[in-house]
């Protein structure tokens, strides 16, 4: 789990990121949750085996990235430190599959090492995905996108009053977090029944806010529903959009390119 | 704990996320019912709540590792199994949103995973039980540690479950089954223990908190007698499952086991660390043909292995390399171009 | 102009766990009026607000707001009539975007889209956070969360305005902008503060709360000036009121 301190920061950023003004971020949010949804999809059916054919999905992320006007490095950053479980599980892989796939000149990949480097791209693409899908659409439309999407109403009011209240509450735990640390001179770390304290003082002023939360609500006329206030459009382009790119991802999961250009260049060498 | 896109297959992520979405749309109705608008920004705030806490470490006695929260058990405790479970699967959308934690197809399995068993399972069938009544600090850390490490045994069992039926990892089930299984008796048991530390301080400092929720029926607490009939259910259907694909397909298990130990022939483990896993492999296994060494049939070895021969992946590393540079390179491009318009 | 009026006739409270809260807290507010309710922490002030619009309801005694007696069939009017404030912005600013937030009650009351809009735009450049209304409320600084809260009443239309400490923690020109902001308008203004200066300024009534009852109730101006009133009720002077530190002199 990331510090405090950096998480709000994260938060911040992202949040930042997504409100610049590009025709991507223009775009209505439900074409690019559907995009990213059909690009996921296609990169995770591949054989575990596939490398190449991988390769060409790219060009969404880039073209995002782009036009998106992105932080590359930032996003990169984000997706490699993120990347610990995938990685202890898939490195059992070239430890346990030996079997040798590929000769390149006198070195032998084995199938084990192959299907690793299969899944860190997998991993690097699909997480990159839903990142790039919050840094170009921002928290708040994907989930007006979600409930217009058939998402229970509920559910989406909870993903935003969470939002909301997460920059609160990671300010109240980091300044409880630095408050204790002034005071631990053994440095020997938090201990179990500290941070049951700790945890518990905190609880305890969250269940206060929520309750005083509660009393503003039915002060300006909550009666159970959440109304939206902007209503959501998409236009004829968009659509073509969704189309287009799920087009692509399907045509290139079923052919694979990569290939086919190695064997054009292979055919010109003697 | 959390599962990765990368590791799953679209049939075995698709299938947990109907799972997920309908749990979701049953707890979104149960809450609905509840009438109780006051849990609607308290659900918030706990989630926020949640993930806060998960982001305090603490040391664990006796070993000097760290650990965290992990907090579905508290939220069944405070807000009922229903709320919990939509609180918790909020804070997980949120973390694989901005946290690159494990990608959206595998939300449904890590929502269903950490979620639905300490929810709907744990928190029935043991807290409530013991400490949902009558309450005393005996009861709490009693009904806590029980609870989180039933939650977190079937939620890493559903880890290695999805894992193993992807078919993407070549972690064999047995081996990882034994991994997993222990590592999580651990975490359950200092889950239940921090669980506990949190749930006796409120109930020294406010009781009224949890006599409230404990008098109230909260949404969505099934019998006791339903969540049992339900996991015998489900446990049958399983097992019958295993057993009909087993013995209608015994070529079709070999196929999958063989896919994912990746070995056509008979061939000596190598130093080292993986000798180290074959014997573990082979002391733990219990299928029968389940080891590193491979069945007597290998032509059906053979025909289920992908048809790669080094000409085409050959082709394959060229064109894909190729690929990959004119993608950076146009990328990279393009984005100077665009600098000098950027607003900053 | 009836439903302006504020009454309070013998007020009782007691919370739960026994403590008594307010033992007998009467008075009258007529429509424009501006008065400061001022009092030691824990003399109830918080407490007498949440009576007036209906969150909590009174042990005994009796309060009408306008021509409505304060029951459960009228809450929902009298909350359209009483606008209330809170003491902590972040509890009161709980949408996505400031828009979303001033827009929350108009919606509430079930107003079309258009004329929502309309309200909104108004309230906020009544606060002047026009520019504002695209950001997302943990972006705003203090002073700014405090001028949405109040946008986020004002689009209700409200013919009462209570807050609970409005002026603490804004910096001095952030709370110069609130007094100046606050003396513009002409609801009936019913303040609980601290900030004794602040009531020098904007409210020509004041009435003293202590131990959950009202000591005094008068024009500020007296009340201020009685040393002993002040002292029995952990009050003191405001400080404009006390002597120049720098000539010793006083008013």
């Amino acid at each position: 789990m990331p510090s405090i301190e950096s998480t709000f920061f994260d938060l911040g950023t992202m949040d930042a990121i997504s409100r610049q003004d590009t025709f991507v971020h223009r775009m209505d949010p439900r074409i690019k949750v559907l995009t990213t949804l059909v690009f996921i999809v296609c990169v995770v059916s591949f054989g575990k085996h596939e490398i190449s054919a991988l390769v060409p999905f790219l060009v969404y992320p880039v073209f995002l990235v782009v036009f998106g006007d992105l932080p590359v490095a930032y996003l990169l950053r984000k997706v490699t430190v993120a990347a610990p479980f995938a990685v202890l599980i898939g490195i059992f892989n070239p430890l346990l599959d030996q079997q040798v796939l590929l000769q390149v000149g006198p070195v032998g990949i084995s199938g084990g090492w192959i299907s690793f480097f299969s899944i860190l791209l997998r991993f690097m693409m699909t997480v990159g995905a839903a990142l790039i899908l919050i840094a170009t659409t921002g928290y708040h439309a994907v989930c007006m996108a979600l409930e217009k999407m058939g998402v229970p109403q509920i559910f989406v009011v909870q993903l935003l009053f969470l939002y909301r209240y997460l920059f609160v509450l990671v300010d109240e735990a980091s300044r409880m977090v630095r408050a204790r640390s002034l005071r631990s001179f053994q440095g020997k770390g938090l201990g179990i029944r500290v941070f049951g304290s700790m945890a518990g003082h905190l609880l305890l002023r969250t269940m206060d806010r929520a309750q005083r939360i509660h009393l503003a609500m039915l002060c300006r006329g909550f009666d159970g529903n959440i109304r939206p206030s902007h209503p959501l459009r998409v236009r004829g382009w968009e659509v073509m959009f969704l189309l287009g790119w799920s087009a692509l991802f399907v045509f290139m999961r079923s052919y694979n390119g990569p290939r086919f250009l190695g064997n054009l260049i292979q055919g010109f060498i003697p | 704990m959390h599962m990765a896109d990368a590791l799953i297959s679209p049939a075995v992520g698709g299938t947990l996320w109907a799972a997920t979405a309908g749990l979701i749309g049953y707890s979104s109705r149960k809450v609905k019912q509840d009438m109780d608008d006051r849990r609607i920004p308290l659900m918030g705030v706990l989630g926020a709540f949640i993930f806060a806490a998960q982001m305090i470490n603490f040391t664990i006695p006796g070993t000097g590792s760290s650990g965290h929260l992990g907090g579905g058990l508290i939220l069944a405790i405070l807000l009922g199994p229903a709320a919990a479970f939509l609180t918790l699967a909020s804070v997980l959308t949120v973390q694989a949103l901005f946290f690159a934690d494990g990608g959206l197809l595998a939300l449904g399995c890590n929502i269903f995973n950490l979620g639905f068993f300490p929810c709907f399972a744990a928190y029935p069938l043991f807290y409530k039980p013991i400490a949902g009544g009558r309450i005393s600090q005996r009861r709490i850390v009693l009904g806590a540690i029980l609870s989180a490490v039933l939650g977190l045994q079937l939620g890493a069992l559903g880890v290695v479950f999805e894992t193993f039926l992807s078919g993407i990892s070549d972690l064999p089930f047995s081996t990882f089954l034994f991994l997993m299984q222990p590592i999580h008796l651990a975490v359950g048991i200092v889950e239940g223990l921090v669980t506990a530390a949190v749930v006796v301080f409120v109930w020294k400092a406010r009781p009224e908190i949890l006599e409230m929720t404990a008098a109230s029926k909260p949404a969505g607490i099934p019998s006791f007698k339903k969540v049992l009939a339900g996991l015998l259910i489900a446990a049958a259907v399983t097992g019958g499952f295993i057993s009909w694909f087993a013995s209608t397909h015994p070529d079709g298990l070999e196929w999958s086991i063989s896919r994912s130990t990746g070995k056509q022939e008979i061939d000596p483990p190598k130093k080292g660390l993986h000798r180290l896993l074959a014997t573990l492999q082979e002391k733990t296994s219990f299928l029968p043909d389940y080891s590193f060494k491979i069945s007597k049939n290998e032509e059906t070895a053979g025909d289920a292995w992908p048809a790669v021969d080094s000409g085409t992946s050959l082709s394959g590393i060229l064109g894909g390399a190729l690929t990959l540079i004119t993608l950076v390179l146009i990328g990279v491009l393009l984005k100077r171009r665009k600098k000098p318009h950027a607003q900053h | 102009m009836s439903h302006h009026i504020v009454e309070v006739k013998d007020l009782r409270f007691t919370y739960p766990d026994g403590t008594p809260a307010l033992q007998g807290v009467s008075f009258r507010i007529v429509h424009g009026e501006s008065v400061a309710i001022v009092g030691a922490n824990g003399a109830g002030k918080s407490t007498l607000l949440l009576h007036l619009n209906g969150y909590l309801a009174p042990k005994g005694g009796e309060i009408r707001i306008g021509d409505y007696p304060l029951t459960r069939k009228t809450l929902q009017t009298v909350r359209r009539t009483v606008g209330m404030v809170f003491q902590d912005p972040d509890d009161q600013l709980f949408m996505p975007t400031v828009y979303d937030d001033v827009a929350f009650g108009p919606l509430n009351l079930g107003l079309p889209t258009a004329e929502v809009e309309s309200r909104v735009l108004n309230a906020l450049s009544v606060v002047d956070t026009l520019h504002l209304k695209n950001r997302p409320p943990y972006k705003l600084s203090r002073g700014e969360k405090r001028s949405v809260a109040i946008a986020s009443v004002l689009s209700m239309s409200p013919d009462i305005l209570v807050m609970d400490e409005p002026t603490s923690d804004l910096d001095p020109k952030a709370r110069r902008k609130l007094i100046e902001l606050l003396k513009t308008f002409k609801h009936t203004k019913i303040i609980a503060t601290h900030d004794l200066d602040m009531v020098l300024d904007l409210c020509e009534r004041t009435i003293v709360i202590y131990n959950g009852r009202v000591t005094a109730d008068g024009p500020t101006l007296k009340i201020f000036e009685n040393q002993a009133l002040l002292a029995e009720s952990h009050l003191e002077k405001p400080l404009g009121m006390q002597g120049c530190p720098v000539c010793k002199g006083s008013r």
